[in-house]
């Protein structure tokens, strides 16, 4: 049985690798294939993979995760302007410091469970984000946001639009105008930065399938199934779900910083609920609970929200120009609502067909349709089969 | 003869923490739910090694005994010592960790594991203490232990069930897994909440039997139960509890003779 399992989570995990390291080729025919909108599907991907660690093997539904997300960019920016343009320490650094600022906002909000810790991390998330816009401006530079500079000249300019990079200007790295991310002299833009997070996005998955088969997982599992029931056999649920909660803040922590290196600017707006609700989505649309589910539920929603943001009135008219003038006009018009600014609507709407008609996503789509062709397959097979020893 | 004076002429009672082969005693408990007396004046000493009854017409107390005794319920008086601990005030995983195991009245698995996971969990629980992050180790690498968890559930004969979801179990099927549960922990004080109702005879003889077995490995088991048949070949000591209150105890034929749970409990049940 053991040597079975192994051999499927193998699978599972050289497939998955193959389809991330190949998404360039894979997305090319859907016109999806430009670094920008890569970058940002194997970011997301990540993001809700450790979003799902919480939610979908605890049960706890956070909607506050965009707080460490906002906490790892600022993080890595701050590494590129105190200490270096590479990217390694920004990395680092981001993910223990959103795992410590994790630690805090679960050790408060862990105890309590269903809608009071939703509300809590909400709650908590939403302090983040008014603190960055006020007290923490210092920090975060308030609206205009945190940005690279050019080496300060004048000692008395602000470190907010003057850097001093220490390591890199201690080793003697000359700067013409303001330098981009690199990891150890490769450029963290275009095709390079995507594999960088490509490759990132295949580590994450790695780990959380170890994690979700561990006896860790396990735990992680039976608090969901019965946490009640799971104080009388001995365990002490609140430091499983801590360290799940530290753990999916990790990874948002890291899709932080990864936004911060692959575009090295910060803003608050990163920390807002809605970007909170949009992993959640991202995470029941692809299917709770499940490995793959989440990733694909984030390209899904950057992919679409890429294009059906790009879309306008003109391009609707054009495509509904079979139709007569009058019915033109009243579908593009009706289809206007949806696209561009309207891209929110859809995702409102494509959530809840989702959830309405297919709670466990998409994953459960394609599991119900691989039921039904092995049920096919099946009675094929019994049918050839059975009616010699019948007769 | 009233009642308290049965239970004060019981040998080997006391108000110490336990004598020398107590291993739960029950001091004075009292709880009440907005008014309702479930447990009034409560007193019980369980023996090392004894299998001990708890019998009682139907809201008669017995379950919200047993959720004191595990730290579900607070008392509002009184107190449980276990070998000498104080377990009121206790969270429910410490008194597990201590040494007590509950099998539930009704079956309370984890219905989204497997039956084999099922039983892991409060195996791992035993071996690993409250906590232990340990994200890379599975136990289908550990032999020993599965082994372990495979032989309890052959024992209560779920051994074809292993990779079920425990969900699409049968009452009865639960009601093991929950015995299975309860057994992997090897505890100190097995408490178990009517082990055998809605099972077949033939499974409850079975039940019996693996109890019985258990027995001989010196368990301590404080057991409640409606069926005389599984209270007799089973019990040590009974004591009955009627009204919140416990009216009798002693040996089962002592049980059977007295004039008082024949009037509260088995002329009602007419068994
Ligand atoms: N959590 C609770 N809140 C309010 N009342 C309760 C609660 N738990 C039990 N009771 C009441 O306390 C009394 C004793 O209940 P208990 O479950 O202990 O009875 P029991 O002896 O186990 O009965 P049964 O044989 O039916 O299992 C009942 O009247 C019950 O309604
Ligand atoms: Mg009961």
């Amino acid at each position: 049985m053991d040597r079975k399992t192994n051999l499927k989570d193998w699978t599972l995990f050289l497939g998955f690798a193959a389809v991330v390291l190949c998404l360039p080729i894979i997305l090319d025919p859907i016109g999806a294939n430009y670094p920008d909108l890569l970058q940002k599907i194997a970011i997301f991907g990540i993001f809700a993979i450790g979003f799902n660690i919480l939610f979908g093997l605890t049960g706890y539904l956070s909607f506050g995760h965009a707080a460490f997300i906002g906490v790892g960019s600022y993080m890595s920016l701050w590494s590129f302007k105190l200490l270096t343009m590479n990217v390694l320490p920004a990395i680092a650094f981001s993910v223990i410091l959103a795992g410590m600022f994790a630690y805090l906002i679960g050790f408060v909000s862990l105890r309590r469970s269903g809608i009071y810790f939703s509300i809590l991390t909400l709650a908590f998330a939403q302090m983040s984000y008014s603190l960055a816009y006020s007290v923490l401006t210092p920090i975060t530079n308030g609206e205009t946001g945190l940005q690279t500079r050019a080496i300060r000249t004048d000692p008395a300019t602000s470190l907010l639009d003057g850097d001093i990079r220490i390591i890199d200007q201690a080793l003697g790295i000359q700067e013409a105008s303001v330098p981009t991310t690199h990891f150890f002299g490769m450029a963290m833009s275009g095709y390079t930065g995507f594999y960088f997070c490509a490759v990132l996005l295949i580590i994450c998955f790695f780990i959380a399938q170890r994690l979700t088969n561990s006896n860790f997982g396990m735990m992680l599992k039976a608090i969901k199934s019965n946490q009640n029931r799971l104080n009388y056999t001995g365990i002490h649920t609140r430091p499983y779900l801590i360290a799940a909660f530290v753990i999916s803040g990790m990874y948002a922590g890291l899709a932080g910083s990864l936004m911060a290196v692959t575009d090295p600017i910060a803003g608050a707006e990163r920390m807002q609920w809605t970007a909170s609700g949009e992993v959640v989505l991202m995470t029941i649309l692809g299917g709770v609970g499940t490995l793959v589910g989440p990733v694909l539920g984030a390209g899904i929603i950057k992919y679409a929200e890429q294009k059906v943001s790009s879309w306008n009135e003109g391009i609707l008219d054009s495509f509904f120009s079979f139709l007569p003038e009058g019915l033109q006009h009243f579908m593009s018009g009706l289809g206007a609502l949806f696209v561009g600014e309207g891209w929110h609507t859809t995702l409102g709407l494509l959530f809840m067909i989702i959830v309405i008609f297919l709670p466990g996503g998409i994953m459960e789509g394609i599991r119900r349709i691989a039921a039904v062709f092995a049920r096919k397959s099946k009675s094929n097979n019994t049918s050839a089969a059975a009616p010699q020893p019948a007769e | 003869m009233s009642a308290a004076e049965d239970i004060a002429n019981e040998p080997g009672r006391g108000f110490d923490r336990g004598t020398a082969n107590t291993v739960l005693h029950i001091d004075d408990v009292h709880k009440s739910f907005s008014g309702l007396h479930a447990l009034s004046d409560v007193d019980l000493d369980v023996r090392e090694g004894e299998t001990h009854a708890i019998i009682g017409p139907n809201g008669a107390g017995k379950s919200t005994l047993l959720n004191v005794c595990v730290g579900r319920l607070k008392p509002d008086r009184g107190a449980v010592v276990f070998d000498g601990e104080v377990l009121t005030g206790k969270h429910p995983h410490e008194i597990n960790q201590l040494g007590v195991a509950r099998v539930f009245q009704t079956p309370e698995v984890f219905p989204e594991l497997s039956v084999l996971e099922n039983v892991m969990v409060p195996a791992l629980s035993k071996r690993d203490g409250h906590f232990r992050l340990n994200p890379f180790k599975n136990f289908f690498g550990e032999k020993a232990l599965r082994d372990e968890a495979e032989n309890v559930l052959e024992s209560v004969g779920l051994q074809a069930q292993l990779t079920d979801m425990a969900s699409v179990m049968s009452r009865g099927d639960k009601r093991r897994l929950e015995l299975a549960m309860g057994l992997i922990q090897h505890p100190r004080l097995l408490l178990l909440d009517e082990p055998t109702a809605g099972m077949a005879r033939h499974d409850t003889n079975a039940t019996i039997d693996l109890l019985k077995k258990i027995k001989e490995g010196g368990m301590t088991k404080v057991i409640i139960e409606h069926d005389m048949h599984v209270v007799f070949s089973l019990a040590d000591r009974i004591s009955v509890l009627a009204g919140g209150r416990i009216i009798a105890q002693g040996t089962p034929d002592e049980i059977k003779e007295n004039p008082k749970v024949k009037e509260a409990y088995l002329g009602e049940e007419q068994v």
